[in-house]
């Protein structure tokens, strides 16, 4: 295994489960539009892009696990913790609201994670570096295929534009969030694994500003920012999902397929 | 939603280099570019294809149901157009 020497296990542990964890509870709220997305096309898009969130929470959990060395594996870690122990940020778990909140909460969220995963597939933990190095191309669609329905739904009717503006206003306080930096984070870009999220800003600066352009959206006000979720302090509609997704785990501990 | 808002288009995938584009089904969508992405989400989820055509469904010309006896009976009694009439000398082997 190819741990980067100069990072303790606990520290690295946290950095991994922070990434699972945001990609687990997107992915989990995506796939609750399955069978109710308002297109066709879009009930395959949606969990396809849920399937890609998944799939790269369950690498990052298995290597946690691996790094963590106490014998947990994904499912422990996916299934059996309590609230406080999720360490996603807020932005991700925020209700789906409608079309809109979904696909600007996904845009935003593949805005910050393409240039980001970029950065760490160059970083020095060669493991997280390959999870990386797959999660560049389905992040670099998400952008694109949220990015568009943002530019069509804002630049679109009446009504598709007072929503995008809606979900705008409505998900703005948690962008910050995403960029925060603190003693794992320092560790983590210290140990050249994955830059500060804050170098990856001016990426996601850019993205934002050219689909908000087209979508003649206005970029938001500085709000009063939400944050918390890094220590795992959620917003109250994280207990909800979380009842759904262990619930089957919880009624019938260690059933598998 | 207004007619034609979200127009039907065809779409066609290459599953391999070499290939042609073959007609797999068809997506509705409000323009060519999100055709595009929602027949790569509804048609390549299984590692179908290389490469996509979408053609708005409009703009296909086909030919009439009702000339179909004077379009393609005509060609039935002419079996001598198919190259099987050939004796294959069996040193060319497969062809």
């Amino acid at each position: 295994m190819a741990v980067a020497a100069e990072i303790d296990r606990a520290t690295l542990t946290t950095f991994l489960l922070r990434l699972a964890d945001d990609h687990l509870i997107l992915g989990h709220r995506l796939s609750e539009w399955c069978g109710h997305a308002p297109l066709l096309e879009e009930d395959l898009a949606m969990p396809n892009m849920a399937l890609d969130l998944i799939g790269q929470a369950r690498a990052l959990y298995q290597y946690a696990g691996e790094v963590e060395g106490r014998g947990r594996g994904e499912d422990d870690f996916a299934y059996l913790r309590r609230e406080r122990e999720y360490l996603n940020c807020l932005m991700v778990e925020r209700p789906n609201g409608d079309f809109a909140h979904t696909m600007l909460r996904q845009f935003w969220f593949a805005a910050f994670m393409h240039p980001w995963w970029e950065a760490i597939a160059k970083g020095s933990d060669a493991t997280l570096a390959a999870i990386a190095e797959k999660a560049v191309k389905e992040s670099a669609y998400h952008i694109r295929h949220a990015g568009e329905w943002v530019i069509r739904l804002g630049d679109g009717t009446e009504e598709s534009a007072r929503r995008m503006a809606g979900a705008v206003e409505a998900l703005a306080p948690y962008v910050g969030e995403l960029f925060e930096s603190d003693a794992v984070t320092l560790a983590i870009a210290e140990a050249g694994i994955a830059p500060e999220p804050m170098t990856v800003r001016s990426a996601f600066d850019r993205t934002v500003a050219q689909v908000f352009s087209e979508a003649m959206l206005e970029l938001p006000e500085p709000t009063w920012p939400q944050g918390g979720g890094r220590a795992g302090r959620h917003t109250e509609a994280m207990g909800y999902l979380l009842a759904e997704l262990q619930h089957m785990q919880r009624t019938y501990p260690g059933a598998v397929w | 939603m207004a007619k034609n808002e979200m127009p039907l288009w065809e779409v066609f995938i290459r599953p391999r280099n070499g290939l042609a584009h073959k007609h797999c089904g068809s997506v509705h969508a409000a323009d060519e570019v999100m055709a595009l992405q929602a027949a790569r989400d509804v048609y390549t989820r299984r590692g179908e294809g290389t490469s996509i055509w979408v053609v708005p469904s409009a703009a296909i010309v086909a030919s009439d149901p009702g000339q179909k006896e004077e379009n393609f009976e005509p060609a039935l009694s002419k079996v001598y157009r198919h190259p099987t009439f050939y004796d294959i000398p069996d040193e060319v082997g497969h062809m």
